[in-house]
């Protein structure tokens, strides 16, 4: 006898895989296509502020007004060229510095016996729980002109004038680093602790310095996880905002600065939607990247 | 040189203090009595006291606190779905299609993933008249949205982890499907459901961007108005926060550690 009140068998298992893939469908994947379509209308002094793509003239017969004129002026501004250039370079100059400072956590934590090891990685783990933004804000007290960093290095004597920190790229740099590390931390710990000490053994026995076992045996074997790690941290950075408004100067022109400015300041929809289109088209590649890396990771697993 | 007696230990070392060094100036100075961040001005909590007469923090706290409240049990019930048909459903045709869709939020630059909801909210508003203008709802919907990914993650890790005999056990008894999983699935990925249910609340909580766009005006939630008065500079009151939320966290860590050591000692004495 069937139950009452429940889902059949295959029905239940289906509604269970087809409500989050639709929730996602809505929620992730169609808002593209609309920023799509809002790039291409007209901006317009109105709510919503831009005019419609679509108008229907008379009943059945449709008038597609497309504009391509956003994208031209995106083009020919030197300001937006200048502006993902900057962020790309700044994304992955701090995946870089991301990585030096991470690359030796994960180390330590992957040789750790085991009480420590989960203790270690707890403690990566553990600021991702606190609010990012505080977090951010602590660095702006540190690195100011009169603040505790500048106050330090005089008081000991390492430089007898303040550097200047906030409100240039090296703050920014800082910044990313420090807010992405968990990202980096844990797919290099991943590949670490699947390393094969044996091969290291090996690579001592043979005769090779611990450097050059570093370089030779540990490096290679664990560049897919450095990729992942690096992969994780660059792309979010290259659209981040919060970082660049409050640690990086007036100059710092990163693209999701000008979005941002571009929507809130100018309510300019249209333009922000193509400024979001560009940006989209450059992490579509290092997007697809990570995921044939972590769907590789899941079948060595 | 040698590598890992003295390099790696030493720029591990370092690594952890630029994690933990930010985090514990901010803890010391809101307890400073000046307001300058070089001066000690002596003990006080004078920064507690104004921080709980802020009206405009503590209506946004009690607005981000509901939001998170909501979003995250939304994100929970589709993360676990979602995760379960990854792990378990190798029939269902869309696995790919889902497989990217849930990893993608997470790398996502938050402008984007903010401009789009919005753009989506006002098409759907002007085609059916939902969700008729923007504020809480459109705050919850998005963050379930980003908060499902991280679930799913999560929830992922541990199904795939998961000893099944005692599914296939109760299975073999005759039990439906429905019932293994509310006897036996849910309760042996119990732990990794509270932390995927805490990470989606502590991500809401935290959210400045896509709440930004996707709010309305009267809504703002607590990133908001901290990130108003951060951008004026710095502001003690803001230092008391943080602290408060730093020990919320480390409290719920040290639980954590807790029962994660009581049920590995439990394990071990069986």
């Amino acid at each position: 006898m069937k139950p009452l009140g429940l889902p059949k068998f295959k029905n239940g298992h289906r509604w269970v895989a087809w409500v989050p893939t639709l929730w996602l469908l809505l929620f992730f994947l169609i808002p593209f296509l609309v920023v799509a379509k809002i790039s291409l209308s007209e901006a317009a002094i109105a709510m919503p502020p831009y005019l419609p793509v679509i108008e229907w003239v008379e009943s059945g017969v449709a008038q597609i007004r497309l504009n391509v004129g956003n994208y031209l002026f995106i083009i020919e501004d030197p300001l937006y060229a200048a502006s993902y250039w900057e962020s790309v370079r700044i994304a992955l100059v701090s995946t870089l510095v991301t990585l030096l400072i991470g690359y030796p956590m994960a180390h330590v934590i992957a040789m750790s016996p085991e009480p420590r090891r989960t203790l270690l990685l707890i403690l990566v783990i553990l600021p991702f729980w606190t609010s990012f933004l505080l977090r951010v804000y602590a660095w702006i007290a540190i690195l100011k002109t009169n603040g505790l960093l500048n106050s330090v290095l005089l008081h000991v004597g390492l430089i007898s004038e303040p550097l200047v920190i906030l409100q240039t790229d090296v703050a920014v740099y800082l910044g990313i680093a420090y807010t992405y590390l968990p990202f980096m931390v844990l797919p290099l710990y991943a590949a670490l602790s699947r390393l094969d000490r044996t091969l290291l053994e090996a690579s001592a026995d043979l005769g090779a310095t611990p450097w050059v076992s570093f370089f030779t045996v540990t490096l290679p074997l664990t560049l897919p996880g450095i990729f992942a790690g690096s992969l994780l941290v660059f792309v979010p950075a290259i659209g981040e905002f919060v970082i660049p408004a409050l640690l990086g100067g007036n100059d710092t022109l990163m693209i999701g600065k000008v979005l941002w400015n571009e929507f809130f300041a100018n309510r300019d929809w249209p333009i922000a939607s193509a400024v979001a289109i560009i940006m989209l088209c450059l992490i579509v590649g290092p997007l697809m990247w990570l995921n044939r890396l972590q769907a590789k990771q899941e079948q060595g697993a | 040189m040698r590598l890992g007696r003295y390099v790696m230990p030493v720029s591990a070392a370092l690594g952890f203090g630029f994690l933990y060094i930010p985090i514990l100036i901010l803890v010391i100075y809101s307890f400073n009595a000046s307001k300058l961040v070089t001066v000690w001005g002596g003990f006080s909590t004078q920064w507690y006291v104004e921080l709980f007469r802020d009206p405009q923090i503590l209506d946004a706290a009690k607005l981000s606190f509901k939001i998170a409240t909501a979003s995250a049990t939304l994100a929970l019930v589709l993360g676990v779905a979602a995760a379960m048909t990854l792990v378990r459903f190798r029939w269902f045709k869309g696995r790919t299609l889902l497989t990217g869709m849930v990893a993608a939020p997470l790398v996502m630059p938050e402008v984007i993933t903010g401009l789009s909801l919005l753009l989506l909210f006002v098409a759907l508003d002007n085609l059916l008249g939902w969700p008729a203008g923007r504020g809480v709802t459109t705050i919850i919907l998005a963050h379930a949205t980003f908060g499902m990914a991280f679930v799913a993650v999560i929830v992922q890790a541990r199904l795939r982890d998961m000893d099944r005999t005692l599914e296939e056990a109760a299975m073999d008894l005759g039990a439906r499907p429905l019932t293994v999983f509310f006897t036996i699935t849910i309760p042996s990925i119990a732990p990794a459901l509270v932390a995927a249910w805490l990470l989606a609340f502590t991500l809401s909580l935290d959210d400045l961007v896509i709440a930004s766009f996707v709010s309305g005006p009267g809504s703002s939630t607590l990133p908001m108005v901290v990130f108003s008065k951060v951008r004026l500079g710095i502001s003690p009151d803001i230092n008391a926060l943080a602290t408060l939320m730093i020990m919320i966290v480390a409290l719920g860590g040290a639980i954590g550690f807790w029962q994660i050591r009581r049920s590995m000692r439990g394990r071990s004495s069986r």
